[in-house]
């Protein structure tokens, strides 16, 4: 079901090489997402999970295998043909924020729509801002924000171009319990009212629930896929 | 590309970085404002000469000639209703009745009529109305300064006394500094008769002045009258030709003089480059999630480039208004080398100029870490510490460009492509050099880590490896700017050595009489020993012409174009003597010199080694000289190498023995002064019995030449201050733009409990180090290249003041130590959590 399925990963394999040695850290990786799913990957660190969500979202190049996003093969393409997937299918929310730090809140939201051409960036900016509740913060420089507010300006921007898929690495990491969960419910909620798939790194087995699908890598391979685990376990 | 949305980005994006930017826009500055300055300066020279092209010759046409002017110049002169204006002018010895003084100057004995154009300026005003048919005198304000005369005393030139009508203040095609050297008494043409000297064989130089009636084209000069004049061994000058000399002679100048603003330009340049790289670094980051969010390489780059193009436009609107400025300096700096007053105007031309050669060089050493911007990988935005699988290919191309940039600019300014190839190189290397040092030093810390040493050192030495270091940035940049700075000084003091000649030694003649009469040899020998002097020499002096070199006659080699022998080595009277030995300033270097000539064998004569050079003979070629008449043929037996800072005569050409014993000569004798007083005795004696001869007071001339030199070097400081100055601000700029990334490890540092004093022995530690390696290395370099300087052209052995070397180190140092330690002064004042949200 090639038509319902945005994110198809066959046969992954990634080797870092320096040197004389070479570190195997995906091996032979395959699975499929639906569109409209919310799928987190768990396992240990060092697994293999950043490595695998970097490969997913074309931001780097594997050393075997191939990933094919909404459709389209990344494999094959240049750096600046995938710069433009990026941009007009994926999002991105960092454990970091990765906020510009030059940029005031607005305008970090506004970049993935000026990169775009898209016509009043700037009301739409406004109006993701006020959606996580960052309406009176838009003229403030990321150091002026707190880092819950942080990470919500950057979940703004990452739906600001409105993606068909979402990559989030560890979205909750840096954030203490109770400003993890607001977090999370904002990605969770603002996924299923924009109809965006999912793909979510985290250490938060509770957050890990609340999606349709958990992924756990072993190793760089991937130990279990359960759909559905409430129901499963 | 949507261009408006990357200008928009830059201009968002330097909002909170304001601060660095001007930093680095700051390094271009001075450089830009030098270049301005100095080409606003050349071009308003150039307009002035342009207008007082007339005045600068004071006629429509000069005709000079060692020997008497022959009566058939007079005559065409005449037939083409020419107006004229006869001068002689030799060197003698004026004479003070007022109070005894005595100084050697350059008597011009002048018609009526010169100058046609322009005027000889005098205090009173006017004083050289009439003077032509009078019988009074002009004298040089200086010289009448150093003898306390006025107007209305009396000068003596040979055996007339003159009345000084006025001072002289300017006359017209001279600057200051050649009549500081030889002081001008004006006389009038009659009375040359009168002084007694025309006919006692001083070096006569005559002159016709001519201005051409109005119905004559001044292009028929090239058509019919050059040709002509070409035809006698006469020196001529239009207005045309004088003005390209003129001009030429400033051209080299200023071009000099734009070299060394375009060092100070390139320096603020490698300031850049080390800004721009730092700077980027630290935006690694922001590129990574702006990729991320789909932007593209080039998309990202080209937000970085438009802001170092717009600031280097800034940089170089500045420093085009600050050289707007300085330009209000340069004519009253160099007004004693003009020969015409040089107003203030500002040249639309330079300014634009200066402006497109800022951004111009500010955008192609910002190049290289701009370009790296492309090749940010986006998985930086989720792995810190990511290192990119494959390392930037070096933009060589870049480099390329940058060194055809400057070689082309220095190619321009200099005029010549093997020069300009050398002073490219030279940068070259010397970038070169210190890059090494720099990486050596990083290689050396890390393979022999001191483990074992104390935290304080530990970690100041670790400072100059680990990421982010500055250590080949602060060593390209400060090495770069000690080693020009060192080059100039160095180079400064060898013009200054090799103009001294030595004669502060005791035993070294001080004082040479020449023009002395052979009859009067044996009289003035006497008053000068009765006097109390010794004759430290005495030395027998021949004139003579070169009739024919290697078989070609002289008139010949002068109408063949390809001949590469100057007119003057063909038209010049050579003074020549003989003696049985070579003196201790002499060397043969080729060939065999015989100091006694053997009848029936060929003359055999030496000659200087470059002179034989410039005439292209070698060992056994042919000369044939005219002796006053007489024709002598010559072989050229030897080559001499002389040192001409020994001894006060030396010879170009030098006869041995046995031929020109009964030859017309006049005699130089050396002797030597103690004192001012003694000196001044002994030449209103000597002048006073023998007016004819000529004395050099050579502690006098030194003084002048010291005068000169204070005056050329002063200038020499002057452009070097832009170097020096941008140096420094590249070094604040460079060291305050790490302070953003030292910052927040000091601050760490302090979190974990560092004490302020392990702060600042951290930071001093490793600014030491760089530093006095930086200094060090650039002031090796600075050695290397005045070595070569002394060796290729000076010609004399490096002696290098090491008191200014080290004054220099010391300095260098103790600046890069302030600068840096006045980096972690916001780490000690502010709590930690400030500083750490601030980023
Ligand atoms: N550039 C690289 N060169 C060599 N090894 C690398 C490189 N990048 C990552 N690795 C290794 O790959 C392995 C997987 O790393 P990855 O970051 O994907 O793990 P992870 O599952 O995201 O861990 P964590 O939960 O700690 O974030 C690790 O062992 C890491 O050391
Ligand atoms: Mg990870």
């Amino acid at each position: 079901m090639p038509q319902n399925s945005i994110l198809q990963v066959s046969n992954l394999t990634k080797t870092y090489k320096s040197g004389e040695s070479s570190l195997t850290v995906l091996r032979n990786v395959s699975f499929e997402v639906n569109r409209g799913a919310s799928c987190a990957i768990v396992g240990p660190s060092g697994s293999g999970k950043t490595t695998l969500l970097g490969l997913c979202a074309g931001l780097d190049n594997p050393s075997e295998g191939s990933v094919m996003l909404n459709g389209i093969v990344l494999d094959k393409l240049s750096e600046d043909e995938k710069a433009k997937v990026r941009n007009q299918h994926v999002g991105f929310i960092f454990q970091n924020f990765n906020l510009l730090p030059t940029l005031t809140a607005l305008e970090n939201v506004m970049i993935p729509l000026e990169l775009q051409n898209r016509s009043h960036p700037r009301k739409r900016a406004m109006e993701l801002l006020e959606k996580v509740g960052l309406g009176d913060r838009v003229k403030h420089y990321p150091a002026q924000l707190s880092g819950g507010e942080q990470q919500r300006v950057s979940i703004a921007r990452a739906f600001a171009n409105e993606p068909a898929i979402l990559f989030a690495d560890e979205p909750t990491g840096n954030l203490d319990g109770e400003t993890g969960a607001t977090i999370e419910s904002l990605i969770l909620e603002l996924n299923k009212t924009a109809g965006t798939t999912l793909i979510m790194v985290t250490h938060d087995l509770d957050l890990a629930k609340r999606t349709d699908r958990v992924i756990t890598m072993k190793n760089g391979k991937v130990y279990t896929d359960s759909l559905r685990p409430l129901q499963t376990q | 590309m949507n261009i408006s949305w990357l200008f928009k980005m830059a201009l968002r994006d330097s909002r909170t970085n304001k601060g660095r930017l001007l930093l680095f826009m700051s390094s271009i500055v001075l450089g830009i404002g030098a270049l301005v300055a100095i080409n606003s300066f050349g071009e308003n020279l150039r307009n002035q000469i342009e207008n007082e092209a007339k005045e600068l010759l004071g006629a429509d046409l000069e005709v000079s000639s060692r020997t008497p002017i022959n009566d058939k110049v007079r005559a065409r002169f005449d037939s083409l209703n020419f107006e004229t204006s006869e001068e002689i002018s030799f060197a003698s010895m004026a004479y003070f009745p007022k109070n005894g003084g005595t100084r050697l100057v350059n008597v011009r004995a002048l018609e009526s009529g010169f100058p046609f154009y322009g005027t000889i300026e005098t205090n009173p005003v006017n004083g050289a109305d009439g003077i032509a048919n009078s019988n009074k005198a002009l004298a040089d304000q200086t010289l009448m300064l150093q003898f306390d005369a006025l107007p209305g005393d009396s000068v003596k030139i040979g055996k007339v006394s003159f009345d000084i009508a006025a001072r002289v203040i300017k006359v017209p095609g001279r600057s200051a500094i050649t009549t500081t050297v030889a002081p001008p008494v004006f006389i009038p043409f009659k009375s040359m008769e009168a002084t007694g000297l025309l006919q006692l064989g001083s070096r006569m130089n005559y002159k016709i002045y001519a201005k051409y009636p109005d119905n004559f084209d001044p292009k028929k000069f090239d058509t019919f009258l050059k040709p002509w004049l070409e035809t006698t061994d006469l020196d001529f000058d239009d207005v045309g030709q004088r003005k390209e000399s003129i001009g030429d002679a400033y051209s080299n100048l200023t071009g000099f003089l734009n070299l060394t603003a375009f060092v100070a330009l390139i320096l603020g340049c490698v300031g850049v480059a080390g800004s721009v790289s730092i700077y980027i670094k630290e935006k690694v980051k922001s590129v990574a999630v702006l990729r991320c969010l789909g932007a593209t390489g080039k998309q990202a780059m080209a937000i970085y480039l438009i802001q170092v193009v717009i600031m280097g436009f800034i940089g170089s609107v500045i420093g085009a208004a600050l050289g707007a400025g300085i330009q209000f300096l340069l004519p009253g700096l160099f007004s004693d080398f003009l020969p015409v007053t040089v107003g203030v105007s500002l040249s639309y031309s330079s300014i634009i100029q200066g402006i497109l050669l800022g951004v111009i060089a500010a955008l192609l050493f910002a190049l290289p870490p701009l370009l790296r911007i492309r090749k940010v990988s986006p998985l930086k935005a989720i792995r810190a510490s990511f290192e990119s699988e494959t390392t930037a290919k070096s933009p060589y191309f870049v480099y390329f460009l940058i060194l055809i940039f400057i070689l082309s600019f220095s190619w321009i300014q200099l005029d010549n492509l093997f020069r300009a190839a050398i002073f490219t190189a030279g940068l070259l290397i010397a970038f070169g050099v210190l890059a090494g040092v720099a990486k050596a030093i990083i290689w050396l810390v890390r393979r022999f880590f001191p483990t074992g040493s104390s935290f304080v050192l530990r970690q100041s030495l670790s400072n100059l490896y680990r990421p982010n270091n500055q250590t080949l940035i602060l060593i390209v940049t400060i090495g770069l700017g000690t080693a020009l700075i060192a080059t100039l000084l160095i180079s400064q003091e060898l013009l200054v050595d090799k103009l001294k000649f030595s004669s502060a030694s005791t035993d070294r003649p001080n004082m040479v009489l020449f023009d002395i009469q052979s009859n009067q040899l044996d009289s003035v020998e006497k008053l000068v020993t009765t006097s109390n002097f010794p004759v430290l020499g005495q030395v027998p002096i021949v004139t003579m012409r070169l009739e024919s070199v290697k078989g070609r006659s002289a008139s010949e080699l002068r109408a063949d174009s390809t001949s590469e022998v100057s007119d003057g080595m063909l038209n010049r009277e050579y003074r020549v003597t003989y003696r049985d030995s070579l003196t201790d300033a002499e060397e043969i270097i080729e060939g065999k010199w015989n100091g006694k000539h053997i009848k029936g064998e060929p003359i055999y004569i030496s000659m200087d080694e470059g002179f034989a050079e410039r005439m292209d003979v070698t060992v056994g070629d042919e000369l044939v000289f005219n002796v006053q008449g007489a024709l002598m043929k010559t072989t050229l037996g030897s080559l001499r190498k002389i040192d001409f800072q020994r001894v006060t005569t030396n010879f170009l050409v030098l006869f041995p023995e046995g031929v020109l014993e009964n030859a017309p000569k006049f005699h130089v004798i050396l002797t030597r002064f103690k004192n001012p007083d003694e000196s001044a005795a002994l030449q209103s004696k000597v002048v006073a019995a023998y007016p004819n001869i000529s004395i050099i007071d050579l502690e006098l001339v030194l003084n002048t030449v010291d005068e000169v030199l204070g005056k050329v070097s002063f200038v020499i400081q002057f452009m070097a201050f832009f170097s020096i100055f941008t140096g420094i601000i590249v070094l604040l700029g460079s060291v305050l733009l790490s302070k953003y990334q030292r910052i927040q490890e000091s601050v760490l540092l302090r979190t974990l409990g560092a004490q302020r004093h392990h702060i600042i022995r951290i930071n001093l530690l490793e600014y030491l180090i760089l530093g006095s390696l930086a200094a060090l290395t650039g002031i090796f370099i600075a050695l290397i290249a005045g070595w070569l300087l002394a060796w290729l052209s000076f010609d004399t052995v490096l002696t290098p003041n090491l008191l200014l070397l080290l004054i220099m180190y010391l300095a260098i140092t103790g600046l890069t130590i302030l600068i840096g330690l006045s980096n972690s002064r916001d780490v000690l004042r502010k709590p930690p959590l400030e500083i750490l949200r601030r980023e």
